[in-house]
Order: C-alpha cells, then structure tokens, then sequence
C-alpha cells in the first residue's frame, strides 16, 4: 500500500538498505491488518449499541418517541455532510498516492470542516432535544438514541482530533512510511464510521418517523 | 473541589480494613526502601518498567497475577471463615456489608486481576518463542496493554481503602448496581477498573492475532503450529470478539449511574436482562478465553513428557476452534431462570452439552499422549493429571445443570458455586501452576525446585475436594450463594469441612510461593546451560535459558510440527550459522507507564466525581499517546557482532556441560568476526 522505501530514505530515517531479509520489520500490512481487528472490534461496540436500541425503541415510558422529536431533513443534512466528508478523504487518499503532499493538506483540511460541521449540527440537534425535555433520562428509549448516536459522535471527534495530528505531521514530515501508514488507517476509520452513520441513519431516524 | 471524596472515606472505624492497610503499608514501605537501598529504581525503570520485550512483560503480567491470587485468596478464606461461624444464633465477624464487598471482590479479582494477566503473561512469554519471532507485532501496544491492567490493578486496591466496592455480586446486576440501591462508590470503582483492564484486554488481543498471523517463523503453516499457540490464537479472536460486549454492558451502567440515563433502571421503560444478556455474552466466551490457553499449556507439557508427538493434533487445534464458535451459543444458560421460555431454555441446554463434546475430544488425546509413552512424573505432569481427574468432575457437574429443569433447582446454589471452582481451579489454576513450572526454566535460567513442586501440588489437589465437595453436597440441600448468616445449623459442619479444606489451599499457596523463593536462592543448582531442561519439542526450547533480548539470532526453518525435535533427532539442532546479521529491536518506552498512570488518575477521579481531575487524566493519557506519535527514535538495530558475541558464549556454556556436537558449525568456512 504504501511506498515505504522511497519515502523512508528521503526522510532521513535509519533503515540500512542493505538489511532487505525484512524479519522485524512492519511494511505496513500488519499495521494495516490489526487496525482492522481494531476496527471489528469496534463495530461490535456498535452493535452492542444497536441491539441496546432495538430492544428499548419502544420504551417511551409515556415520553415523546421518534416520530415527534426526529426532524428527517435536518439529519439528511448532517449525512450529507459526513458522506462528502468521505468523498473528500478519498481524493485525499487518490493525492497521496499520487504523491501531492499540499493537495492532500487541502483534501484533509476540506474533511475536517465537513466533520466538524457533523459535530456541529449533531450538538445542535442534542441540545435542541434537551431543551424541549427530551434528554438522555426521559425514557429507555431517549438513552438508547443519545447513547448510539453520541458514541458515533465521540468517534467522529477523535477522528477529527486524529485529522489534526495527520495534518500537522503530513505538513512537517511529509508523506513518508510513517505518516502514510497512519493516513491509511485513519482513511479506513473514517469510512467505518460512515457505514455506521448509514446504519444510525437507517435504523434510528428512518425508522424512528414511520 | 474533591467531588464525593472526604476524609471519612477512608474506613477508620473498620479494624479489618484498617488492619489490612498496616499491613500492605508496611509492606510497601519496606520493599519501596529495599529496592531504595539497593539502588534500584533505575535498573526496575530502565530494564523493567518501560520494557516492550515481550519476555519481561510475560514475567511482569504473572507476578501481578500470583500477588492479586494472594489478594483474591485472602478474601477467600475470610467468606469461609465466616461461612464456618454464621450458623443459627452465631453472627460471624464480618458484618453483611464488608461481606458482600468481599465475595464481589473476590471474584473480580480471580477472574479479572489473577487469571487473566497469568495467562495474557504465559501468551505472551511463550507465543513469540513458539512461532520463532522476535518480538510481538506492535510491542509498545504490549507495554500499553499492561499498564492499563496494572493501573486498573491499582483502583481495585485502592477501594479497599478509599471508600468501598461494589457489594453487588461478581458481575454487578442491576438493578441492584444502580445508583438507587447501590449510592455509594462501590460499583463505581467496578466500572472503572475493569474498564481500564478491559481496554489493555482488547489491545492485547489485537497485538496476539496479528502476531500469530503475520510473523510465523518461515514455513511454519497454520496446521504445524504448536498447539498452545493455537490455542492462544483462538482465545485472543475470542477476547476481541468478546470484550467489546462487556465495555458496552459497564458503559450502559455507568451512563445510567452517571448521567441519570435508564438502560437497566426498573422505572422509565429500562430492562434490567438486557444488562444480564450482555454481560454474558461477553461473560461465557470468558471461560473459554481463560481455559483456551490451558489446554494448550496441558497438551505441550503432556507430549513433552511422554515423549511423544501429541496423539491427534488435527483434532485437538478443530476441537478448540470449535469451542470457540460455540463458546458464543451458549449464554443464556447462566440466566435459565429468566423466564425465556422453553424452546429458547431448550436450545441454550442443547447447545452446552454439545460443547462439552471437544473437550471430551482432548481428554480423550492427551489420555492417548500418554499411553504407552514414558511419562515422567514432574511438577508439571502432576498439575496436568490433577486437571484431567478434576476438571472431568467439573464438567459433568456443569452437563448436569445445562438441563434447564435441573438448573431451575441448582440455580445461584452452592452446587454452582463447586460447579465452577471444580472447573476453574481444576482447570485455569492448574494450568497456570503447571506452565508456570513448565515454562520458568525459558524465562528464568533456572528450574523451578521440584519437591516445594510437588508439595504445592498436592495441598491444592486435596484442598480442592476438601473445600469444594461438601459444597455440592450443601447445594442440593438448598444452600444459596453469598450468605452472611444461614438459620440452619445442618449446614455448618460440612462449612467447617470447606474451611479446612481452604486452609489446605493455604499450605499450597505458601508451597508455591517457598517454592520460588527456594529455586531464586539454589539458582546456581536448578541452573539449565542447555536451554532445553525437559527435552522439549517446539521452537522456544531451542534458543537459550533465559532467550536473549531477540529471541533468535537466526529465524528458524519450519518445515514440520515438532520442528526442534526433528532437528535434535537429526543432530542439527545446534548448528552455528556461517554468518549472523545485523537484528531490528523495538526501543523501550516509557509512555505506556505514564499511559497507565493517567489511566488511574482518569479512573480514580471518575469515581470520585473530580471532574477537573477526570480532565487532567484523559488529557495525560491523550497526550502521553501524542508523544509517542511524533517521536521517531523507535527501534535500533543491534549489530552482527554482538548478536554473534551472545550467540558464542552460550555455546561456550553448552560446550562446558558437554552437549554433544555443539561446537562443530555446519559449514565451518573461515568466521569472519
């Protein structure tokens, strides 16, 4: 995946040429492998997550419930948001292979400004239902849907904080092994969390109206 | 300022607690000034504390277990004590609610804190020995992972002290944990610390899959893997698969503890199964992930000391994978009483008589290992033929109650309570003890003295069915579990019986722990030159006693199972390569202590309700991680010479007890120093 002999040279790292046998070495797939374990790991926090909410989405206990409090074309444009969010790290992606460090700076900073908009309006939305009296300890229901959602939130933030550090280092670094590996796994955590939206999307509010 | 935190947490009035704490101050001191004396503390840093060699962190998970089993154990034998006394009028002398905190604790402790690091300990002394690599695939993640462990270690003790525990039962149901029933810290200091392990659980097994995938030693397929690799592979899948379950069941309760959600409350629509679903569902898979690694520690010990090739490796590796699957069908079977009804009771009781049918299919090879092999009886050897008798008790026992009418009876009685200790005790202890005296020789240098061995042994073995027996017999007679005080004088003298056999177990404890101290002072006697003490049959037994830094000073060639024994047979198990190379090694780190570290304070200050403190942790730990991403200076390459200066003073060494064709290299062209 990534071009980890060029890039490692020019940067001035350590890494005799001349030791090729490879043993103890990491070209980046088994970074790449354990992420992904990391990331299954994850999507069963998700859907540890999910089947919570499945069981409770009917435990108003008398309060409101999805159909009175979800407001369908806000949330689309929170998706859209995310979704051109990925769009946009994937051209970041298209960059760095192709080697374009400040295309990718500029790919990465469009990211970060759709994803923190996400945030933005999702803190929004929460504060907006809190208002009207339907926080998190109204009903089984309100704590199953702040829960999902606000975990899925709290990822996008540390991957927004991770955009950051990405960022910074692409900018003093350059796209070496080390700082490629990471935009990699940090590419993959980013689309994970746009199918999990997906699924939030579908299941929670799509659900939730009809 | 220090949210709930006063003065009067600390238990002054408790002259137990308060007596505890003299003695682990006293303790603390005192080690705190001996390593002071000795001018310590910058070799424990430097070689220790911020290692990421897999070998020391081994060594450093396992003495954490053996000090939380001497913890574990002390509350043990208290709830037996008491148990002993609190007959009729009698009122014992642990009062309910310290009792409660107790019997909570101690199976937190033995589950989480002792058996848990003993076996991620073995995995990780072992598993990269075993498969002839280096090191883990991400060390410092190893290091992380075992300060997050360590630093959920601290809060556990800590509530000893500060404030209390959970006084909830092992598992903290709600809706008793929740905060209506349980106001105090107890079940808040629960979440946090098997939180924070739980986190270093996962990490580790994530580091364990991707190294058991990605960095077998060249040639050594999937199928010609030593079996406690194996075995260790399909437990970490587990932990992975698992764990995630349980930080979603302890965040749920703390959202509803926290900021007053209702997941499991009974008011407001909450369902308190759903917390009892999840946390078995990452709860059954556990006794696996415990077990898993033991069978694989039985089977190596039991082909080695036959002499013989392990009867039925293919059956033995698609046995454990098998239990790995079903090991996720079968959670319901602890809750039967729900009232699910009886298609659902009927295919949970289905499904756990089917998983007793792969283990059933090792006992039956390692019955097969040892005949008409040569056994010989050694510490190890004793443990794995103690386990074989026990744990067929244990698991005909848990057969007995997979059948939902008979479990409506058994059913949170004392019969449950042998039922598991049969299987856990007979099972994970034994395997742990007997790896222990399996596998020390490899990290140590030096045998494990064989008599204090055999002694430990056989106080285990007979204190086991002294304690555990008469508990069988109680649960048929309808004792129920974690009673403080029972009105039926019948009862007391099969708990006396249990109490003397705890105290058997004592004499154990203390044989283990003599044991040790003795081989660390005959060191010089128990001592192995040959790296391979017990004729052994896989990779780890090929390099030397302690292994050096790097495992292997050149990758093994794996073309069969039992690759070393082959190459002993054919007398090419020593050979001196023409030429070593230069070797890439992970440098050590201290940002996984400090990662811990933060850890505890992020914990300690949730429970407390600090927030500015809860701030202050997860920005240090956060940060910690920052520093460790933009520092570069991460690994170093020792060179040839060295490796070759290592590699020829073991030789030297093994010339001296004269093992046979050492000093001859393969093709002795002209060295080239």
């Amino acid at each position: 995946m990534s071009h980890a002999a060029i890039s490692a040279t020019a940067d001035g790292i350590h890494v005799p040429v001349a030791h090729g046998h490879g043993h103890g070495h990491d070209d980046g797939s088994r970074t790449l492998l354990g992420f992904w374990i990391y990331l299954m790991s994850d999507c069963l926090i998700f859907s540890g997550l999910f089947a919570t909410f499945a069981v409770l989405a009917n435990a108003t206990a008398g309060g409101p419930g999805g159909k009175e409090l979800f407001e369908l074309p806000y949330v689309l444009g929170e998706t859209m948001l995310l979704l051109v969010s990925s769009f946009t790290f994937g051209l970041a992606m298209l960059d760095m292979r192709a080697g374009h460090r400040q295309r990718v700076l500029v790919w990465l900073f469009a990211t970060f400004l759709l994803g923190a908009g996400f945030i933005g309006m999702e803190v929004h939305e929460f504060a907006h239902l809190i208002h009207e009296g339907a926080g998190p300890d109204r009903s089984a229901f309100l704590s199953a849907y702040f829960t999902l959602v606000g975990t899925h939130g709290l990822h996008v933030t540390a991957g927004l904080l991770w955009l950051v550090v990405m960022m910074d280092q692409i900018r003093r670094r350059g796209l070496n092994a080390d700082t490629r590996r990471r935009l990699s796994c940090l590419s993959l955590f980013w689309h994970f969390l746009d199918i999990v939206w997906i699924c939030v999307f579908t299941f929670v509010y799509l659900r939730g109206v009809i | 300022m220090f949210g709930k935190l006063t003065l009067s947490a600390i238990p002054f009035d408790q002259p137990i607690i308060m007596g505890t704490l003299l003695v682990v101050m006293l303790g603390g001191a005192s080690v705190f000034g001996y390593v002071t004396w000795q001018r310590k503390w910058a070799y424990l840093w430097s070689e220790w504390f911020t290692t990421v060699d897999h070998k020391k962190i081994g060594v450093m998970y396992i003495i954490m277990a053996l000090v939380m089993l001497l913890r574990g154990f002390a509350d043990a034998i208290m709830m037996r004590t008491q148990q002993a006394m609190a007959s009729a009028d009698a009122a014992g002398y642990l009062p309910p609610h310290h009792y409660d905190q107790i019997f909570t604790a101690h199976g937190d402790i033995m589950i989480f804190f002792m058996a848990m690091p003993f076996i991620t300990g073995l995995m990780n002394l072992v598993v990269p020995l075993q498969i002839g690599a280096r090191d883990v695939a991400y060390p410092f993640l190893n290091s992380l992972s075992f300060w997050l462990t360590a630093g959920g270690v601290v809060l556990i003790m800590a509530s000893l002290f500060i404030g209390d525990f959970a006084a909830t039962g092992w598992l903290a149901y709600p809706p008793l944990s929740e905060l209506k029933f349980s106001p105090g810290v107890g079940v808040d200091y629960y979440i946090w610390s098997l939180q924070l392990s739980g986190l270093g659980t996962t990490l580790s097994g994530i580091n364990f899959i991707v190294t058991i995938l990605k960095m077998r030693a060249p040639g050594m397929t999937l199928m010609k893997m030593p079996v406690f690799t194996w075995t260790a592979l399909v437990t970490n899948i587990l932990i992975v698969a698992a764990f995630p379950v349980l930080t979603v069941a302890l965040a749920l309760l703390g959202a509803d503890r926290y900021l007053g959600m209702h997941f499991f409350t009974n008011d407001a629509g909450g369902n308190a199964m759903m917390y009892v679903n999840l946390i078995w569902i990452w709860g059954h898979p556990e006794v696996y992930i415990l077990i898993l690694p033991c069978f694989g520690a039985y089977s190596e010990i039991i082909a080695t000391f036959s002499g013989k090739p392990l009867f039925g490796y293919k059956s033995m590796v698609y046995a454990t994978a098998a239990i790995g699957v079903l090991s996720f069908l079968v959670w319901l079977h602890h809750f039967f009483t729900m009232g699910s009804g009886a298609s659902v009771n009927a295919f949970f009781g289905i499904m756990t008589m089917i998983i007793s049918v792969p283990t059933g299919v090792k006992l039956f090879n390692w019955l097969f290992t040892m005949f008409r092999g040569r056994v010989r009886f050694t510490v190890p050897v004793l443990w794995t033929i103690g386990f074989m008798v026990t744990f067929v008790i244990g698991g005909v026992t848990g057969v007995l109650m997979a059948v939902p009418g008979a479990d409506f009876v058994l059913h949170n009685s004392l019969f449950l309570i042998a039922h598991f200790h049969n299987t856990i005790i007979g099972g994970v202890v034994f395997g742990c003890l007997a790896a222990m005296n399996y596998w020390f020789p490899k990290a140590f240098g030096f045998k494990l003295a064989e008599r204090w061995g055999k002694a430990s042994f056989w106080c285990w073995l007979v204190g086991f069915y002294v304690a555990f027996m008469p508990l069988y017999i109680l649960g048929l007679k309808g004792m129920t579990r974690r009673m403080n005080h029972y009105a039926n004088p019948d009862w007391q003298p099969y708990l006396i019986v249990a109490l003397i056999g705890a105290v058997i177990i004592l004499f154990g404890i203390f044989f283990t722990v003599l044991q040790l101290y003795v081989s660390v002072r005959d060191r010089v006697t128990l001592r192995d030159p040959s790296g391979d003490p017990w004729g052994g049959r896989t990779l780890e037994w090929s390099t030397s006693s302690p292994a050096p830094f790097y495992n292997f000073a050149v990758l093994p060639q794996v073309r069969e199972l039992d690759q070393f024994w082959t190459d002993k047979q054919d007398g090419v198990a020593y050979m001196r390569p023409n030429r070593y190379e230069d070797i890439h090694m992970p440098r050590n780190t201290g940002v996984g202590v400090f990662m811990g570290l933060f850890g505890v304070v992020l914990g300690f200050a949730l429970v407390w309700h600090i927030w500015w403190m809860a701030a202050l942790g997860l920005a240090g730990m956060v940060g910690s991680f920052l520093v460790r991403v933009y520092d570069r200076d991460t690994d170093y390459w020792v060179p040839a010479a060295e490796v070759e200066r290592i590699e020829r003073a073991r030789l030297m060494r093994m010339q001296k007890v004269g093992m046979v064709g050492v000093a001859t290299p393969a093709n002795d062209e002209q060295q080239a120093a």
